[in-house]
C-alpha cells in the first residue's frame, strides 16, 4: 500500500526527517510511536503532500505509484485520505459544504453525521469554536463522506474526554474494519492505515499489525504494537535507541 | 426647513468643492444624459440586453414576489409599478409636487452642498424614485429599483427619498448598472432614507458598472427611537471609480443600523467603501461589517463610528484579502467616542488567502481552485446573515467567473 524510501524533509531549511524507511503493507495498520518532536507529524504531513514540507531526498511510493510529488488533491483522489491533529478554521464555510464537497454524494451527509453528534454542526462554519471532541468528529465526518482506503491518523485520541474516546475508537474501528471496502473505483483495495498514537489508548479500538518507533527523524526500531508500546511504558523510548544500536 | 432660493445659492456655492474622498471628476466633461426616454408598461417590453443589465443586478423583468418596480434609465423614470396598497412608489419630483411636506425630508439627511456631486445633482433638479410605507404597513415583498446608464459619455444624476413611517417595514433591492454602451458615464445618486418610530428597511444594493464608469453616491440616513435599518451593498465585477461613504443618525433611543460590504477590486478599478454611523440617541446599536478582496485594483474599506450618546454599543470589521502582486488595500476604521459609558470595538484585518487552508480542503479530494473558490465565498458571504438570495447569487457567480483560484 504505502512504501516509504529513504526519506529526508526540511521544514523551513531545518531537516526533520533524516532517512525515513517504512512500509504498510495493504491491509494492515500500522502504528507510529515517537516523542515529542521526534517527527511523526512531519512524516503524516510529508505523506498527504502539504506545502511546508520539502522532500529533499528519497521517496513515496503508494499503490505502487511514485507520488513523491504529486499534489495533495491528486493524492485524496487515489484513496489517502488524513486526520488532522489541529485543522484550520474557515470563517464562512458551512461543514455541510465541506463535507458534501469531499463525499461522492453517494454517502449521506445528514446520516453520518447523526452517527456521529455531528448533525447540529452542519451548519456551522468548519472548525470554528469545535472543542477538542468536537474537532475529532468533524474529521472523522470528513473522512467517512470522503472514503479514502488508506488512513493516515494523527493523535485521534488526543484532547478527547474519557466518554467521547470510547465513540470516537468505535467509529475509528467501523471505519478501518467494516467489509464494504473502499467507495473509490480501485478495484480490489483493502484498507490500511498508519496511526499516530502518544498513549496507546486507541489500541484498544483498532486491530494493529504492526508498530515503528521514529525518534530523532529515524525510525528506531519496529516490531508487535503492544510489545513495543510496553516497552515504551516501561523504559521510555531510550530503549529504543539500545535496540537499533544492538541491531546495528 | 432651507426654501428653495436659499438651497439654490448652497449648491452653486458647492459647485467646485470636490469631494472628500475619491478622485476628482470634471463635471464640465459631462453632459446630462436624457431626460426624455419611452417608458415600459411592463419590464418585459425592455430589450434583451437590458432584460440581462437588470436581471445581473437582481432586478426581475417579469417583477414576480416583488411589490413594486421602478426603472431610472438615463436620467427619465422608464418604468414604475405598485400593486401593494400602503406602500408608495412614484417619482421623486412627482412627490415634491403632490406633498407639499416632502419639502422637509428634501436635501436634509444629504446636504446640497456636500459636495460638487450633489450640488450638480440638485441644480439639474434630479429625478429620482420616491418611496414611502405608510404607518403600520409591513410589505410583504421588496421593492425594486434600477439605475441604469444607457449613454455614453453622460451624467445621471438621481435624487431618491425613502420614508418609511412609525412600526412599518419595507425591503428594497436595489440595482445600478451601466449598459454595454455606455462605459465612461457618471453616475450621482442622492439618496435621503428615513426610518421612523419602530419602522425598519433592509437595503439591498448591486452596483455592476462598466470598466471606466464613474460612481459618486451621497447617501444619508435617519432613524428614530426603536427603528432599523440593514444595508447591504455588493460590488463584484470591474469599476472605473466607486467612492461612496453613506452617512447614518441613530437618532432615536434603540434605534439600530447595520451596514455590510462586499467588494472585489478588479485591476484598474478603484473601489472605495466606506460608512459611518452616529450614535446620537442613548441605547443604540449599529455594526459595520466589511469583507473586500483586490485582484489587483485599488480597494479602499472605511469605517466610522460615532458614539455622540450613553449606553450605545457598535462594532466595526473590516476584512480584505490581497490576491495579486498588483493592487493595494487600504482599511481605515475609526471609533470616536464623546462619553465614557459606550463599547465600541473595531479589527481589521488584511491579508492573503490561507495556505493552510487551501491544503486542508485539498486533501479532501477538493481541487485547488475549488478549494479557494469556496474560501473566498466564505469569507466574501459566510458572516453576513440574511444576505438576500439575488446578492447571494452575484457573490456566487463573480467569484466562479473570477477564477480566482488562478
Amino acid at each position: 500500500m504505502l512504501q516509504i524510501e529513504d526519506l529526508h524533509v526540511e521544514v523551513d531549511g531545518k531537516e526533520v526527517l533524516s532517512g525515513v524507511d517504512l512500509e504498510v503493507p495493504a491491509g494492515h495498520t500500522c502504528v507510529l510511536f515517537g516523542p515529542n518532536g521526534s517527527g511523526k507529524s512531519t512524516l503524516l504531513h510529508t505523506i498527504m503532500g502539504f506545502g511546508q514540507y520539502k522532500i529533499t531526498k528519497g521517496r513515496i511510493l503508494f499503490l505502487g505509484r511514485d507520488i513523491t510529488h504529486e499534489p495533495i488533491d491528486e493524492r485524496a483522489r487515489i484513496g489517502m485520505g488524513i486526520m488532522l491533529q489541529r485543522p484550520p478554521n474557515i470563517v464562512g464555510l458551512r461543514l455541510n459544504d465541506m463535507v458534501e464537497a469531499a463525499g461522492d454524494g453517494h454517502l449521506d451527509t445528514d446520516e453520518t453525521a447523526g452517527a456521529l453528534n455531528m448533525k447540529s454542526f452542519l451548519e456551522r462554519d468548519v472548525n470554528v469554536g469545535f472543542s477538542g471532541g468536537e474537532i475529532k468528529r468533524s474529521e472523522l465526518l470528513q473522512l467517512i463522506m470522503q472514503e479514502p482506503c488508506f488512513f493516515l491518523l494523527d493523535e485521534p485520541e488526543s484532547g478527547v474526554d474519557m466518554e467521547s474516546i470510547d465513540l470516537l475508537g468505535r467509529k475509528i474501528h467501523d471505519l478501518l474494519y467494516d467489509k464494504k471496502g473502499c467507495g473509490w473505483d480501485k478495484g480490489d483495495c483493502s484498507k490500511s492505515a498508519l496511526v499516530i498514537t502518544h498513549t496507546g489508548r486507541v489500541l484498544d479500538y483498532i486491530d494493529a499489525d504492526c508498530a515503528y518507533v521514529i525518534r530523532g527523524g529515524r525510525i528506531m526500531c519496529s516490531g508487535r504494537p503492544r510489545d513495543i508500546l510496553r516497552d515504551i511504558q516501561e523504559r521510555g523510548y531510550g530503549e529504543c535507541i539500545k535496540c537499533r544500536m544492538v541491531k546495528l | 426647513m432651507p426654501d428653495g432660493q436659499a438651497l439654490r445659492r448652497r449648491a452653486e456655492e458647492a459647485l467646485n468643492r470636490k469631494g472628500a474622498f475619491g478622485k476628482d471628476y470634471d463635471l464640465d466633461e459631462f453632459e446630462a444624459a436624457s431626460r426624455e426616454r419611452d417608458s415600459y408598461e411592463s419590464l418585459e417590453e425592455v430589450s434583451p440586453e437590458q432584460k440581462q443589465t437588470m436581471m445581473d443586478v437582481g432586478v426581475l423583468p417579469e417583477a414576480e414576489d416583488r411589490s413594486g418596480s421602478l426603472v431610472y434609465m438615463d436620467n427619465a423614470v422608464v418604468h414604475q409599478s405598485s400593486a401593494d396598497q400602503g406602500l408608495e412608489l412614484i417619482p421623486t419630483l412627482d412627490a415634491m409636487d403632490k406633498y407639499d411636506w416632502l419639502s422637509e425630508y428634501s436635501w436634509k439627511a444629504v446636504p446640497v452642498d456636500k459636495d460638487k456631486y450633489t450640488a450638480r445633482a440638485y441644480l439639474e433638479n434630479a429625478n429620482g424614485y420616491f418611496i414611502r410605507v405608510k404607518a403600520g404597513k409591513k410589505v410583504k415583498f421588496p421593492v425594486q429599483t434600477c439605475m441604469m446608464i444607457d449613454t455614453e459619455k453622460r451624467t445621471q444624476h438621481t435624487h431618491n427619498i425613502i420614508i418609511v413611517e412609525e412600526g412599518a417595514s419595507l425591503d428594497i433591492i436595489t440595482g445600478c448598472a451601466t449598459s454595454s454602451h455606455a462605459n465612461e458615464s457618471l453616475h450621482l445618486g442622492i439618496s435621503e432614507i428615513y426610518v421612523h418610530e419602530g419602522g425598519s428597511l433592509n437595503f439591498s444594493m448591486i452596483h455592476n458598472w462598466g470598466e471606466k464608469t464613474g460612481v459618486r453616491p451621497r447617501t444619508g440616513v435617519e432613524l428614530g427611537k426603536n427603528a432599523s435599518f440593514v444595508n447591504n451593498y455588493v460590488i463584484m465585477k470591474p469599476a472605473g471609480s466607486v467612492q461612496s461613504f453613506p452617512t447614518c443618525y441613530l437618532n432615536g433611543e434603540g434605534a439600530s443600523a447595520k451596514f455590510n460590504s462586499i467588494a472585489i477590486s478588479h485591476p484598474g478599478s478603484e473601489i472605495d467603501l466606506g460608512s459611518q454611523v452616529v450614535m446620537n440617541a442613548p441605547g443604540t446599536a449599529a455594526e459595520i461589517l466589511s469583507r473586500s478582496i483586490t485582484l489587483g485594483g485599488e480597494m479602499i474599506a472605511r469605517g466610522k463610528l460615532v458614539g455622540n450618546a450613553k449606553d450605545v454599543r457598535a462594532h466595526l470589521e473590516c476584512r480584505s484579502l490581497i490576491m495579486s502582486e498588483e493592487g493595494r488595500t487600504l482599511a481605515i476604521p475609526e471609533l470616536e467616542a464623546m462619553y465614557p459609558d459606550v463599547e465600541m470595538t473595531h479589527e481589521a484585518a488584511v491579508g492573503k488567502i490561507a495556505r493552510e487552508q487551501v491544503e486542508y480542503l485539498m486533501a479532501r479530494g477538493i481541487d485547488e481552485d475549488e478549494a479557494v473558490g469556496m474560501i473566498v465565498r466564505g469569507f466574501l458571504e459566510g458572516s453576513i446573515r440574511g444576505l438576500p438570495e439575488s446578492l447571494r447569487k452575484e457573490i456566487d457567480d463573480a467569484v466562479n467567473m473570477a477564477n480566482v483560484g488562478h
